[in-house]
């Protein structure tokens, strides 16, 4: 036995700090718990309570601070008035009305289907070839950076924007819709699919080149086969997901079923805006079931 | 004939991974390239097709210098450099037939490939292979549902489905037992014999390499520091590469396997 060993043998063991100073630590902790406290209760919350106590007067602020650290401002005689609002929305659900605008509805969904299925189908075949720009391992660095800004424009501009934008330059309708989502789609594929080729096993690629091989051809036999199923089931994400972006798109005025539960919303029609709503369920938890099937099936 | 003329590879991150490797393997002749892990094996035959970028010096296979090619005169060379991986690297899901005739895209187009087209002369020459290491009846399963041995068989296939004059070999057995190693390289040896081909082929199984090959050179932190025979290879001199150990055990065990190693 070595004298190394006499000395520990016997001593706790503990998993060693992720911040080694422990002043540091507590520190770290008591700034974590003040700053939780102060986003969400804040100085009024508790100008409020002392006054509760008559420590303070009603109405009392901190001074300087009471303009950045006020919390969530919580008003609860508006919400009491919006409780009323909210149970007779939801009381719509108990008996939710298919027929009186059914020829709307079936117009909106079969807008809203359309453009789902045309925005994924485009958006797929756009953003195949800037994955494969977008990752690093298999494209030059001037292609990576111009298919990453790509990529990054596409996800900093939110569906909802670009749909408004669309909206003033193409006018109401579903073509608004399509573009938006297919645009959208571009960041978020690309970017995955991007990812999933970085990670790939790189030594079946460098196989396939060894051969002789084309770019295309590594591509088509070392890249391709090793992301097929990811990239299967990205898709199938990204179909359930333009389908329930198609729902609030309709909001800003981009066409599909989001049309119909927008003038639905407008007329205060809360039981048909609950038929909308279950038709809507129902086709995710359709297409959910759908991806599940397919992706098992993908190995 | 491939000749290494002083190549050198320096890694951005400054390390040497070799250093002047001089060295001349002529047609036919099949190389043991042993040392110990880190020595720079790898990196040396990721140098001559130019999976790894060497920093100077030079790889002249029949009197092309391969180091300074570009991009469509590399592919070409590299058709003649068939390689076989460590961890087979077979494209997983696809299929073995898929797997070997990827070893013919250096020659076919890009469509002709994509829709799996290939000349009926490739395919008869995948046929000819499989049947020759004994996976005919593999020939449409996924390469990942074969077993290590199956799989580096597919790879050896891969390879010479180019047609090559050299193969580069790197760890051919590191991930299978030991009688399947023997097994693979007694069949790469066999197959290098009956094509005339010449091979480096890099082991650290110091007593499996002196079993097959007929010359071995030692690499140590990026250099040659023993070419000779099997035979040469004394304790002294795996000392001077593997660093000091009881190296008696490891030859007397490869005379044992010599006289019994013929029926494996």
């Amino acid at each position: 036995m070595t004298a190394a060993l006499d000395v520990r043998l016997g001593t706790v063991w503990k998993k060693p700090p992720f911040i080694k100073k422990r002043s540091t630590r507590i520190l770290i902790l008591v700034m974590v718990v003040i700053y939780v406290f102060m986003a969400t209760i804040g100085t009024r919350g508790v100008a409020n309570y002392l006054a509760v106590f008559g420590i303070v007067e009603e109405g009392f602020k901190f001074g300087v601070v009471d303009r950045y650290l006020t919390g969530i401002d919580v008003n609860w005689s508006r919400i009491q008035r919006g409780m009323a609002r909210g149970m007779q929305f939801i009381g719509g659900f108990f008996h939710p009305d298919f027929n009186t605008h059914w020829v709307d509805i079936k117009q909106g969904m079969y807008e809203s289907v359309v453009m789902t299925i045309a925005s994924t189908v485009v958006g797929i075949a756009i953003s195949i070839p800037i994955a494969l720009g977008a990752a690093r391992n298999i494209a030059p660095l001037p292609v990576y950076l111009i298919c990453r800004f790509i990529i990054t424009i596409s996800r900093a501009l939110n569906e909802l924007i670009v749909a408004i934008i669309l909206v003033a330059i193409l006018g109401f309708g579903p073509l608004a819709g399509f573009i938006t989502l297919s645009f959208a789609t571009i960041g978020f594929l690309a970017k995955l699919l991007a990812e999933e080729i970085e990670d790939m096993n790189k030594v079946q690629a460098e196989a396939v080149e060894s051969t002789g091989a084309n770019w295309l051809q590594r591509v088509n036999f070392g890249v391709q086969p090793q992301v097929m199923p990811r990239l299967i089931g990205l898709s199938m994400y990204r179909l359930d997901i333009n389908f329930r972006e198609s729902a609030v798109l309709g909001l800003v005025g981009a066409g599909g079923i989001g049309a119909t539960l927008n003038t639905a919303f407008d007329r205060y029609e809360f039981s048909t805006v609950a038929a909308i709503l279950l038709i809507i369920i129902g086709t995710v938890m359709v297409l959910e079931y759908l991806s599940g099937i397919i992706r098992a099936r993908i190995k | 004939m491939l000749q290494l003329n002083g190549l050198t590879k320096v890694y951005s991150t400054g390390d040497k991974a070799l250093s002047d490797v001089t060295l001349t393997i002529p047609n036919g002749q099949v190389l043991a390239l042993i040392g110990p892990s880190g020595a720079g094996k790898s990196t040396l035959i990721r140098c001559i097709n130019r999976l790894v970028e060497p920093t100077s010096g030079s790889a002249i296979l029949d009197d092309i210098n391969i180091t300074t090619l570009g991009a469509g005169g590399l592919r070409k060379q590299r058709r003649r450099m068939g390689m076989i991986f460590q961890e087979y690297a077979l494209v997983e899901r696809l299929t073995v037939m898929e797997n070997v005739l990827s070893g013919r895209l250096g020659y076919v187009g890009f469509w002709r490939s994509f829709l799996r087209k290939f000349p009926q002369s490739d395919v008869d020459a995948a046929y000819r292979l499989l049947d020759r290491v004994g996976l005919l009846e593999m020939a449409d399963k996924r390469a990942d549902e074969l077993s290590g041995g199956q799989r580096q068989r597919v790879g050896i296939c891969r390879a010479l489905i180019q047609d090559p004059s050299l193969l580069l070999v790197d760890e051919p057995t590191a991930s299978l037992d030991p009688k399947t190693s023997r097994q693979i390289m007694r069949l790469i040896c066999e197959l290098c014999e009956e094509r005339g081909l010449a091979a480096i082929i890099n082991i650290h199984d110091v007593a499996l390499a002196q079993m097959f090959v007929e010359r071995v050179v030692g690499l140590e932190s990026g250099k040659v520091v023993f070419d000779g025979g099997p035979d040469e290879l004394t304790p002294e001199v795996l000392t001077q590469i593997y660093g000091e150990e009881d190296w008696e055990a490891t030859i007397e065990a490869v005379d044992e396997e010599d006289n019994e190693g013929a029926d494996a």
